[in-house]
């Protein structure tokens, strides 16, 4: 099972803790994510687990093996985009994802598939032999995010894996960190965008100072925040109205309240875990309403977040 | 340096054959950038423009032996294609890594970093050989039209050459690694190749009275001495003024095997320093 781990993990520069005693264990395929305002110690985190910087004290384990005394075996099943990466400009995405296929060990007869396969997930097939030195920085955004997906990696570390990319680019994105959950691999991924965590993420981690917050699931990280009270926004295919509204706070056993948001979307208020929001959600399916999307809703994460981390550096 | 293979059939190769990636993909950035053929044209218009002034004016500095000649020609321009050679290929490709933030590409990977500077350091090896190589080819085009056969002797400087370029590379890479920002790395190595060294050596040569044998230039004398005969002695005095009674002037020359010693020194010194360094630096 991949597992990541920081035991103790702290870094200082001077008398400044970026990141103070974080013990953080996640192991399995999931998705999770990264949570904290700027100067919180997440890059830092994240760069103590691909080599970027070395801990002031404490380890960075990856599948059990640290980080900074057997960086060759703790990363080879790792893929990582760390920041805004440059690529050398005067290579193509061909050559430079070639490589990193060859530092990784990538079969030879398996690379060019790969990389085509790689630059075809981020949607750069027109331009893979064409000199990086000439791409945007959205476009060298997606060869960095092909990168880190080339060795077909089992854990994925993420910094802000939308940054610099336009809404398509950013969709797209997310579709290659969901089809990444369904292929089982553990993804750890930092974001500023609470919507996107929201979207993707099982669970998430948050660090204020540079010391871990909370680390739960989505819908108890959410729950403990609003004593117990969780909200999830169902997408209809009709547009919504008040009856309906009353009706499914009236037949569904658990809900708080049930509340119309725009022309096909409503939120549900409820008490309880992910039993619970399984079960309102068969009772929706039940009610035959035209549901075409179930999700935990990003305000619910956004107050939670604002009620956890309380003030920016 | 063992090659480990992981669950989903890719195996990591080993540390050598990653140098020999970093290496094979660095030359290629090297030779499609502009500053491979850059210095290219700066090495073949330097050799044009000797062609030019010594085809022409014919000046007897040059052509009273082939030793003369070459001596002259390779032994006083060689050590400025080197100098170059290691600010143009060395200058940044450490401190670039962090200043460009390509480290970000390519340090995140099961990958020594020390395999990274190795690669790095090789490439920039090869790359400046190439354009010593043009440099030496045109230098020896030349003699042989004037000379009909090319002294032993040089044989030996280009040797010495490219055992001075290697400990050159050394220390770009030292300073590279010294610095996040290329252009400090770059002016600095300028600086103390073209400046500082040669007016450390002049003030402790003369007022000190001491041999300068902790300067690189200085063991770099010999790429030229070898190519006078007889080798010219470890120290001379010459006295100006009238009845030589006014202010002295001492030239003290390094002996091959202190030149190679103290070429050999600064290359291991400085390579090793650079790689802890590297080792070390963050990127933060």
């Amino acid at each position: 099972m991949p597992s990541i781990e920081a035991v103790n993990l702290s870094k200082k520069y001077g008398s400044f803790a970026a990141v103070s005693n974080l013990s953080l264990k996640i192991e399995g395929a999931k998705c999770v994510g990264f949570l904290g305002p700027n100067g919180a110690g997440k890059t830092t985190t994240l760069k103590m687990f691909t080599d970027l910087v070395r801990p002031s004290s404490g380890e960075a384990l990856i599948n059990g093996v640290n980080v900074h005394t057997q960086k060759k075996l703790a990363l080879e099943s790792v893929g990582t985009l760390i920041e805004m990466p440059e690529i050398y400009p005067a290579l193509t995405p061909r050559e430079a994802l070639m490589m990193i296929a060859e530092i990784r060990g990538v079969p030879k007869g398996a690379r060019n598939d790969r990389i085509e396969e790689a630059v075809s997930e981020v949607r750069m097939e027109e331009w893979i032999d064409k000199r990086v030195g000439k791409f945007s920085k959205g476009m060298k955004q997606r060869i960095c995010v092909a990168s880190a997906l080339l060795s077909d990696p089992c854990i994925i570390l993420f910094d802000e894996p939308t940054m610099g990319l336009d809404p398509r680019g950013m969709s797209e994105v997310r579709d290659i960190i969901k089809s990444l959950k369904n292929k089982k691999r553990l993804i750890f991924m930092s974001s500023h965008l609470l919507s996107e965590v929201s979207d993707v993420c099982d669970e998430v981690a948050m660090i204020d100072h540079g010391k871990l917050v909370i680390y739960d699931t989505l819908s108890n990280v959410t729950a403990k925040v609003s004593g117990g009270e969780n909200i999830v926004e169902v997408g209809l295919r009709n547009p919504v109205d008040a009856g309906l509204m009353n009706k499914i706070a009236a037949k569904i056993p658990g809900i708080d309240k049930a509340e119309k948001s725009d022309g096909t979307t409503f939120r549900i208020r409820f008490t309880g875990g992910v039993d619970v929001q399984e079960r309102i959600l068969a009772d929706l399916v039940r009610m035959n309403i035209g549901i075409v999307s179930y999700r935990q809703a990003s305000s619910a994460l956004e107050e939670a977040y604002l009620s956890l981390i309380t003030s920016t550096l | 340096m063992t090659e480990t293979e992981n669950s989903y059939g890719n195996k990591v190769p080993s540390s050598l054959a990653q140098v020999g990636i970093t290496m094979k993909y660095t030359l290629l950035d090297y030779v499609r950038s502009r500053r491979f053929f850059i210095l290219l044209t700066i090495a073949v218009l330097i050799s044009a423009i000797l062609t030019v002034v010594v085809g022409y004016y014919r000046p007897a500095v040059f052509l009273t032996s082939p030793l003369s000649f070459y001596s002259g020609w390779w032994g006083n321009i060689a050590i400025y294609v080197i100098v170059l050679s290691g600010v143009f290929f060395g200058g940044d490709a450490i401190s670039g890594e962090f200043q460009n933030k390509t480290g970000y590409f390519g340090i995140p990977n099961p990958i020594r970093r020390s395999s990274i500077y190795i690669g790095k350091w090789l490439s920039a090896l090869i790359a400046s050989t190439v354009i010593l190589g043009v440099f030496a080819a045109i230098t020896v085009g030349n003699g042989l039209y004037y000379f009909p056969s090319v002294p032993s002797e040089f044989g030996l400087s280009l040797l010495f050459a490219w055992f001075y370029l290697v400990a050159v590379l050394g220390f770009t890479f030292f300073f590279s690694s010294l610095f996040k920002s290329s252009s400090m790395s770059i002016l600095v190595t300028l600086i103390l190749f073209l400046f500082a060294f040669n007016i450390i050596q002049l003030f402790v040569a003369n007022f000190a009275q001491t041999e300068p044998w902790f300067l690189l230039t200085y063991g770099a004398q010999i790429i030229g001495n070898i190519l006078t005969v007889p080798y010219p002695p470890p120290s001379s005095v010459t006295s100006f003024g009238p009845g030589g009674n006014g202010p002295t002037f001492t030239t003290f020359n390094a002996t091959v095997p202190e030149g190679l010693a103290i070429i050999g020194l600064y290359f291991i010194i400085t390579t090793f320093l650079g790689l802890v360094l590297f080792e070390r630096k963050e990127f933060t």
